[in-house]
Order: C-alpha cells, then structure tokens, then sequence
C-alpha cells in the first residue's frame, strides 16, 4: 500500500513503531504534492525544505520518548487563513500575498507541540469568503474527484489535499460550513467544533463570532485525534470556552441514540440523489440502534439572511485593518493618504471580497442598523431557540451538508446570491455555535460524493464523534479513494 | 431596495473602496438583490427578542495587569511597505 | 443683543494601569516609537483581545467618586473609521451600554455652586501618535499609545462659562488623582479634554449649532479657546451667517481656531457590539468593594480640614485641589502636628518654589517629613524662621534633610545670651552716629541697630533676644 494512502493515525503507529521514519512519511507526502498538487491546486505554499528538516527534529524527540502523540511526525496541512511566524500567509488574497506572521497560531502550535510536520498553506476562497474555492489569487482548486468541478469552499485546498493524498490531515476553518461543505464534497470527514472550544488566536479573522478552526481527514478517528490536540482553553482568546481539554475514546454505539431530521434542510433543491443517500444513512444508523424521527425547523428559511448580514458586518469591520500600511499590498500609485486607503484596498482585495465588505458597511451605516444587523442577532437568538428545543429532543441532528453536490467550475460565481442559498444546510449550525460533523454517505449518478452532516449540541463533540465513528464501523464510504489525475502522469 | 449611485459611492467612502467602470453596474444590481433577499427578515415578528451577539453566555473574562514583554520593533514593521526610523511612513496626514 | 454659551465636555483620560487595555505592553510614557508594541495592539491579522481586569477596576472607581451608576450588564463595541494611528480600523469603545451613567460633579464659580452632570463615563482605547516628518513631507506612524486605556467622561452641557469649564476640570482632576486612576498630566496628554460649544440669545430656550474642539492640552488654553470660540460664533451669527456643525481644532499661539479638513469623512462609525469581547457583568459586590475602598474624596477633606484645624477656606482649596499638595500636608502633620503652620508653609514657600523653579505638584520630590521636622525646630527655637526658609529651599531642590543640614552648615540659631552681648557691645561701639541720633530720640535707628547684630551673627540668632539685650544695652548708655 501506498504509504500516503494511509490514515494519519495508521501512520502514527508506524512511526512510534520506528516502522516507517518521520522523514520517509514527509518525503512521501512531498512527492505526491509534487506530483498531484500541479493538477488539484491544493496548496499555495509547500514548505519542502522547512518539513524536511522539521522531520528530523520530529524524529529525534520521538526517539528520546518526549512526542508521544499518535500524530507525532504525521505530515500535515494548515488553510492558508492560519498563520505561521515567518511562513508567508496569504489568505489566498493579493492583499495579503507575502505577508510573514511574527506569531504562530494556537490551534497551529498545539499541533507542533505533538510533533506535527508541516508541509504548507492550503488553497481557500480569498479570505475564507466563498463557497467554491474559486475566488483565490492563486487559481481554483479542483476536486479530486473530478477535475472539472470545485471542491467546495472555503477550505477547499485542505478537503482536496486530504482526498488527493497531499497531506494526512488538514486544519480549515468554517464560519458557515467552509469545513463542512468541501469535506462533504471531496469525500472526506471534516468536523466543526463548538464555538469557542478551538482558539482563534492567530486566525485571520472572516466574522469573528461565527468562525472556528476544525480538522479535516480520511476518517472519524484522525478528525477525532486532531479535534483532541487542538482543543482547549486559551487564556488569549476570550471566547474561548473556559473548559478541560477533551479525552474521550470512540464508541462503535449508537443503541438509543435519539436522532432528529430536521425537515426544513431538504428542501426543493436538494437533489434527489443527496437526499436518497442521506436516508439511507440515517436507516443505516436504525439499523444499528438508534431512533429516528423527523421534525420541523420552520426558522431555518431565515438563517441565510441572518448569517450573511452578521458576516459580512463582522468581515467588513475585520478586513478594514488592510490598508496598505502596516502589511500586505501597498499601492504603487497614489495621490495622499486617503487615496492610498483607496487604491491599496481597490486593487487588493478581490471581488467577492469586495461585495461582502459592501454588505457589511451597508447593514451598519446609519439608519439601516436596527433593520438589519439588530435584526439578525434577534434571528440568531431564535435559531439558537429552535435548537435548543431539537436538543431538547434528539441527541444530534441528521441532514444534508449541501443540497448538491460539487457544482462544475465556473458556474458559481456569476450570481452570488444562488451561491449564498447553497449554504443553507450549514450556516444555522455556525449561527447557533454547534458542532457539526460530516462523514461521507454515498455517491450521487455521477460518482461524486455526498456528505451526511450531523449536528450535535453544544460542547457535545462526543456524542457527535461516536456517531460518525459508529457509521463509519458499519459503512465504507469513507474508504473509497478518486481515480487521481496526476499533473506529471497524466 | 434599489442600490443607486449615491448609495454605492457613499458605501464606497466608508469602506475605502472605489467601484467603477463595469464592475459597477454589476455591483448596484447584485447589491440590490441581495439587500432585497435579506428584506424577507422584515416578515419576521422580533419584538422582544435580545439580540444575541455571543451565543454562549461567557462573561467576565480578564487578563492581570502585569507588563510582558513587547515584540521586538524590526518585527512589528516588517511587513509594512513604507517604513522610516522604526516607524510606519504615510502619506501627509492632515488633521 | 446678548449672547449666552452652552457647553459640555468630553474628557479623556489615561488610566495608570501598567499594561495596555487588550494586551500586556507596557503604558509607560516615552520609549522610541514602536518599541511598546506587541502583534496585539498593532492590529496584525488573527490577533484577539483580551480585557485587563485593572481597567474595569478603575472605571467603576472613576464612576463612584463621581456620583454614577454603574452598569451592571455592559460591552465593547467597535467605532469604525479609518486613520493611520488606528491599526485595525476600528477603536473598541463603549457606544451602547457604557459601564457609568448618570453621575455629577459639584462645582463653585465665584460662590456660586453648581452641579455639572455626568452623561456617561466608557471605557476604550488610546490611538497612536503620528509625527510628522518635514524632511520626507510625509507622516511617521507609532504605535506606543495604542491601546493605552482610556476613560472618556461625558458631560451633559451644563457650562455656560469658561470658569466653570476650568472649576470642573479641575475637580475632575483632583478626584482622578486622589483615587489613584491617572496621573492627569496634561502635558504627555493623560488628561485631554474636548469642548462642544455653541451660543445662543439670552432667553432663548433652543441650543444653537455646535461645534467641537478637540484636543486642548491645557487649563489656560481651554479658557482662550472658549473665549476665542464664542466670540467667533457670535460674529458669524451677527453677520446673518450660520454656525456649521463642525470639529475644530484650536491653535494657541495663533490664538484663533480652525476647521478640521473633513473630507472622506463621513462620520458614520458603523457601531457594533464587539465580537471578540465578551460582556461584562459587575455585582452588587464588586461595586460595594470599590466604595469601600475609596480615599476621601477632595469634597469631604475639605470640609474636614476647615473643621478640624480651623484653616481659611482659600487655602484649603488650594491644598486639596491637588493630591500631591495634600500628601505633603499630611505627611508633615504627622510629624509636626501643627496643620495651620503647614498650611501656612505649603501656601507660602512650597508654592514660591514650585513656581519659581516650573514644578508641578505631582513633580515635587522633597519629603514632606523633612518639613514637618523643620516646623518642629523653628518651633523649637534651632533655627529662625528666615534660616529655615533658606533650609527649605535647599529641601525642595535636593531633598537634604533638615537637622542635618542646618548641623553642617552650623545654621542653628545663637540662643546664647553672652554671645549676643557681645555683638550687642560691638555694634554700638562702631555706630556712634547712630547712638546720637538714638539719643535725639530717632527710634527708627533701633532697627539698623539691630540689622547690624544680626548681620554679624549671620542671621541665626534668635530676634527676640537680641532686640531684648540690644534695648536692655542702650538703656545703659
Ligand atoms: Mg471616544
Ligand atoms: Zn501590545
């Protein structure tokens, strides 16, 4: 077997095993991005030199016994969006293009610190902002799965490198299903954590108060494992949940499980395949013991709404840090001051970028504020409602993770507001900080993935991981690979 | 709502943001949109409801008052384009 | 026709925390630029907040000693707009639940008593400093008072005169020292203040239009630039013009105020609750705890010093207008226990040096126990009063320590009657010109007479016994 092929804990073993050595796993996951990465596009930065060396540092604290962590010397990847003291981080935005962090990020850090390799920045929407991975400076990602089709977005790049063998493990983030969706169109496991369990500290911020860092893998198990080690009080986010980090070891169990589907999340344009695909999965988990029942969440049809005003308000405040000044692109041209704010943000940042700043200076300029932005925090106070009354009910939520599956390239991004509805299966979770999970549950006519999404309470990472991992016990969805297009075979 | 030109130039003043030239008629037409797409929040009945901005109830977080260490200048300004005597360099700005 | 000014105030203050508001930098003043800055509060990409629990404290300190109430539920939120000293485009500030509401502070113009009220008091933080540089024509960004914690203290506009503007600024002051927030130094812009002004006819019920001054940095500026300001808005009103609403910025030593450039500048914020910040929730507790621990407020310690050590009430304001002046009045009571002599020292020869070597009260580093001590050995008759005046001032310059000083410098005073008589002797032996006149009745010579003992003695013998053995001598002639 192919050693990229394997899971990242089946490369863990080996490597505390002394089987297989943290150089031989980095150098196999060099090549393969080397290979593959010229077609898929997953990367925007590939370290080679920094995780070769970084390999042999991995190694020697293996060898003394101090990294004992089944992912200690396991290769991975971060989004782009995260940042690295010294190690360029884009945002896949010209406006950030070169820009070296002087600090690294917590949810990056305690990967290093139970010895992650790192092999570089993953591909994304400019600044997480997208739903396609389309809309980055460096070019779209493709789906391994199909070449001519997107892998979902924001993190795209970290989905596909994970499908595409590129790396073991990825970090993405979702602000309102950017883990999520790409997992589920690339065919791979990707969880959203409660708000507040991973620090945000050193993620470049999209909408502070719906954005969160989650792992994405080949299975529940390195998702879980990832979940563990990034996880965690940090006193330098002060949303940060004060709480122990978690320990907890998978159950194949589902006896009793009480799950909801909320209706409201397949609607009229949920394909048919998904929607075939995400019942039988949900009969699959009868099987195994759980209950199931179906509900409605009538609130729903206002969460896009609510989600894209809160974000967007949140975004254009976060990005308005990027003038020119201290960081990222500078105008080569410019009358005075104000016209460098203008020219150095008018050609740095891209166009989806630019409408959502849009947006988010309209929802809150004055006289529109109470319309809109109070109004959405009022929404949001009762899609919070609406679940706390499911969890009242049912230990997780079953549905969809996107309507479709992965769209063709290219055909997104020309009416934006049909690319904001395909959010709707996600963006509630985000709005009422829930932990979401998808694991793959089938194949549409065309052979490409589909995303089974379960929604767990708050802080309920547990429940929903059991879940995953015990569909996972009974299916093999997750184990199918692409047929890989490599850049250099092909 | 329609977005006129006003409304994007206004909008463009408080994000520091020229639209112009062809991106502009798109811009007024999918603003519009989709400002009229989040109007549907207006059939809504809201009174009453606390507008929510954290959705779990985390309050009182602090940090002591004790001095760490500052970051090292040349870092601070790495980044920057334009940069004088440890000092970030601008256009004159005028008060 | 005559006109009447309405104003209020916004006043900024920086706290004396030792760290920054949302990051642990230092506060303290000076430093090369950009040497006091972390990731945090030069706004990099990903950073987060996270509140010093120091600046609560104060605020809710602030809020009492003013009168407030104190909310009990309150937040962050961002100000939007965009200038250089403002890394991440957006100040983080109070707009809607600030943490002090509703307070007041009494004042006294003239005898009349007046209470100013107090909109709101909210917590956010200081901007950069931008320098310009005339060599490049082009502006130079620090970042060192970024993010330094400020409190801005909202009046409602209840002056109508600069007076009163300086009497409250002056209490605000007082107060913010004594209760150990801010050291209130004008001149490193610890305590700024800006002013809304607008006039209207005597009688007339309606505000005018108004305008804002910004940034004054000190009392006698403040009073030129009301004055300046008024009189312009009347001028333009007596023209049959309107007053604009608009920030203006006042040049002391044009002495004449100017129209901040406004363009771009839409003065819409964009307001909203500050995501990465969570509320603020202050019990019963907390608020009681902070009461309990307040100092004596200037108020009551001036009522008490009247009271208790009887002194005039014009030097009692002085005194208690300044928390170093009343350090350095109870530290030298302790020792002296007698108030009316240090008041008397404190309005005499404290302030003369003070003013005559350009120290502020804060800057005065002398030990007030030293001048209790040199109360205690006038008293005692060690030296006379005029020596000890020359003591003091070596105390104030370079803080010696009197006993010591007057040994070193054999100051203390001749009580000796015998050494007396013999300058005595002298002196009439030399002046027989003045004995003749003495004769003839001229008393005036008398005080040459004893100028001259003095001056022999070098100025420490004990007045009183040398007058006593100089008339007791001429008796004899
Ligand atoms: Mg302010
Ligand atoms: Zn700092």
């Amino acid at each position: 077997m192919d050693l990229c092929q394997m899971t990242a804990l089946e490369l863990g073993k080996k490597i505390q095993a002394k089987e297989i050595s943290v150089a031989e796993a980095t150098k196999a996951a060099l090549d393969t991005i080397e290979q593959r990465d010229s077609e898929y596009n997953c990367y925007i930065t590939v370290c080679k030199e920094e995780a070769l060396k970084r390999a042999e540092e991995v190694q020697k604290g293996i060898d003394e016994g101090k990294l004992t962590s089944p992912l200690a010397g396991v290769p991975a990847a971060v989004k782009d969006n995260l940042c690295v003291k010294g190690m360029n981080t884009s945002c896949a935005s010209k406006m950030l293009d070169g820009f070296k962090p002087i600090y690294t990020s917590k949810a990056v850090q305690n990967l290093m610190d139970a010895g992650m390799v790192l092999l570089g920045k993953t591909n994304m929407d400019e600044f997480a902002m997208g739903s396609t991975s389309e809309t980055s400076k460096f070019g779209a990602v493709k789906n391994p799965w199909d070449s001519n089709r997107v892998p979902g977005g924001s993190s795209g790049g970290s989905a596909a490198a994970v499908s595409a063998e590129e790396a073991f493990y990825t970090l993405g983030s979702d602000t309102g299903g950017s883990i999520r969706q790409p997992a589920s169109y690339c065919g791979i496991t990707g969880l959203k954590p409660t708000y507040g369990t991973v620090s945000r500290y050193g993620l470049i911020a999209y909408a502070s108060s719906l954005d969160q860092i989650g792992p994405l893998g080949k299975n529940v198990e390195d998702v879980a494992e990832v979940y563990k080690a990034i996880a965690g009080h940090d006193p330098k986010d002060s949303t940060s949940v004060k709480q122990a980090a978690p320990q907890f070891t998978l159950k194949d169990n589902v006896k009793g499980l009480r799950i909801g589907i909320p209706l409201d999340f397949i609607g009229e344009g949920t394909e048919p395949d998904v929607k075939a695909k995400i019942y039988e999965a949900a009969k699959i988990l009868e099987g195994m013991g759980a209950t199931i029942e179906e509900f409605h969440m009538s609130e729903l049809k206002y969460a896009i709404p609510a989600y894209y005003i809160i974000a967007c308000a949140e975004a254009s405040s976060n990005l308005s840090r990027y003038d020119g000044i201290k960081y990222g692109y500078c105008a080569d041209k410019y009358d005075d001051l104000t016209d460098l704010y203008f020219q150095s943000r008018t050609q740095g940042f891209g166009t989806e970028v630019k409408r959502r700043i849009m947006i988010g200076a309209f929802v809150l300029s004055s006289g529109y504020y109470d319309a809109y932005y109070k109004k959405a925090l009022q929404v949001k106070a009762l899609m919070k409602k609406a679940y706390d009354n499911a969890f009242a009910k049912y230990d997780v939520l079953l549905t969809p993770t996107a309507p479709t599956t992965a769209p063709e390239i290219g055909k997104s991004l020309s009416d934006p507001l049909k690319m904001y509805l395909s959010d709707i299966c996600t963006v509630s979770v985000n709005l009422a900080g829930l932990p979401g999970l998808v694991v793959p549950c089938g194949f549409d006519s065309q052979g490409l993935p589909i995303g089974l999404q379960l929604i767990g309470n708050a802080f309920a990472e547990e429940t929903l991981l059991n879940t995953g991992y015990a569909f996972q016990c009974n299916t093999s969805f997750h184990k199918q690979r692409p047929n890989f297009k490599t850049g250099k075979e092909a | 709502m329609k977005i006129t030109d006003e409304m994007i130039d206004y909008i463009g003043v408080l994000a520091r943001m020229k639209i112009t030239g062809e991106e502009r008629e798109a811009s007024k037409a999918e603003l519009s949109k989709i400002i009229d797409y989040m109007d549907v929040l207006n059939e809504l009945d809201t009174d009453g409801i606390e507008a929510m901005s954290h959705a779990f109830p985390v309050k009182n977080v602090f940090r002591e008052d004790v001095i760490k260490p500052s970051v090292d200048r040349e870092e601070i300004i790495l980044n920057a384009a334009n940069k004088k005597d440890g000092c970030f360099k601008v256009p004159k700005a005028v008060e | 026709m005559d006109f009447e000014t309405v104003m209020g105030l916004e006043v900024h203050v920086e706290l004396s925390t030792k760290t920054k508001i949302f990051c642990s930098c230092t506060t303290e003043f000076g430093g090369d630029p950009n040497t006091h800055v972390c990731e945090i509060c030069s706004g990099m990409p990903g950073v987060l907040p996270v509140l010093n629990e120091q600046v609560v404290e104060f605020a809710i300190r602030t809020g009492v000693a003013t009168n407030c109430e104190i909310t009990r539920y309150n937040k962050f939120d961002r100000k939007n707009y965009f200038y250089p000293d403002l890394p991440k485009a957006y100040q983080t500030s109070q707009l809607y639940l600030p943490i002090c509401q509703n307070g007041h502070i009494d004042i006294e113009v003239n005898g009349v008593k007046k209470s100013i009220r107090i909109k709101e008091i909210h917590m956010e933080e200081d901007a950069g400093k931008l320098i310009h540089d005339p060599w490049d024509d082009c502006t130079l960004v620090d970042y060192n008072r970024c993010g330094v914690p400020l409190l801005e203290i909202v009046s409602e506009p209840d002056f109508s005169s600069g007076e009163e503007v300086i009497a409250y600024l002056t209490k605000l002051k007082a107060i913010l020292q004594y209760i150990d927030v801010s050291d209130c130094k004008m001149e490193q812009g610890s305590l700024r203040a800006d002013v809304n002004l607008s006039v209207r006819p005597v009688g007339s019920t309606e505000l005018g239009t108004r305008t804002e001054m910004k940034n004054i940095n000190s009392f006698k500026a403040i009073a030129r630039a009301i004055e300046g300001e008024r009189a312009r808005q009347i001028e333009v009103i007596q023209e049959g013009k309107k007053v604009i609403q608009e920030t203006r910025r006042w040049d002391d030593n044009k002495g004449a105020s100017y129209a901040m450039r406004s363009k771009e500048n839409a003065h819409d914020y964009r307001y909203f609750p500050e995501p990465d910040l969570v509320p603020i929730e202050i019990s019963e507790e907390w608020i009681e705890r902070v009461k309990n621990s307040l100092p004596e407020l200037p108020e009551a310690k001036k009522a008490r010093y009247i009271a208790e050590f009887g002194l005039p009430e014009y030097d009692v304001d002085i005194i208690t207008s300044s928390k170093d002046l009343v350090k350095i009045f109870e530290r030298a009571c302790a020792v002296c226990e007698n108030a009316k002599e240090v008041s008397n020292w404190i309005m005499g020869e404290v302030l003369r040096m003070a003013s005559e070597t350009n120290t502020l009260p804060e800057d005065i580093t002398f030990d007030a126990a030293n001048l209790g001590k040199l109360i205690l050995l006038v008293k005692g008759g060690v030296v006379n009063r005029n020596t000890a005046k020359e003591v003091f001032e070596k105390m104030f310059t370079d803080n010696v320590e009197p006993e010591q000083n007057i040994n070193e410098h054999n100051l203390k005073m001749v009580n000796d009657d015998s050494v007396v008589l013999e300058v005595v002797k002298k002196v009439i032996d030399e002046n027989p010109n003045s004995i003749t006149q003495w004769k003839d009745g001229n008393d005036k010579v008398e005080k040459f007479l004893m100028g001259q003992c003095m001056k022999l003695l070098k100025g420490k013998a004990n007045p009183a016994i040398v007058t006593k053995v100089l008339l007791e001598e001429l008796q004899k002639i």
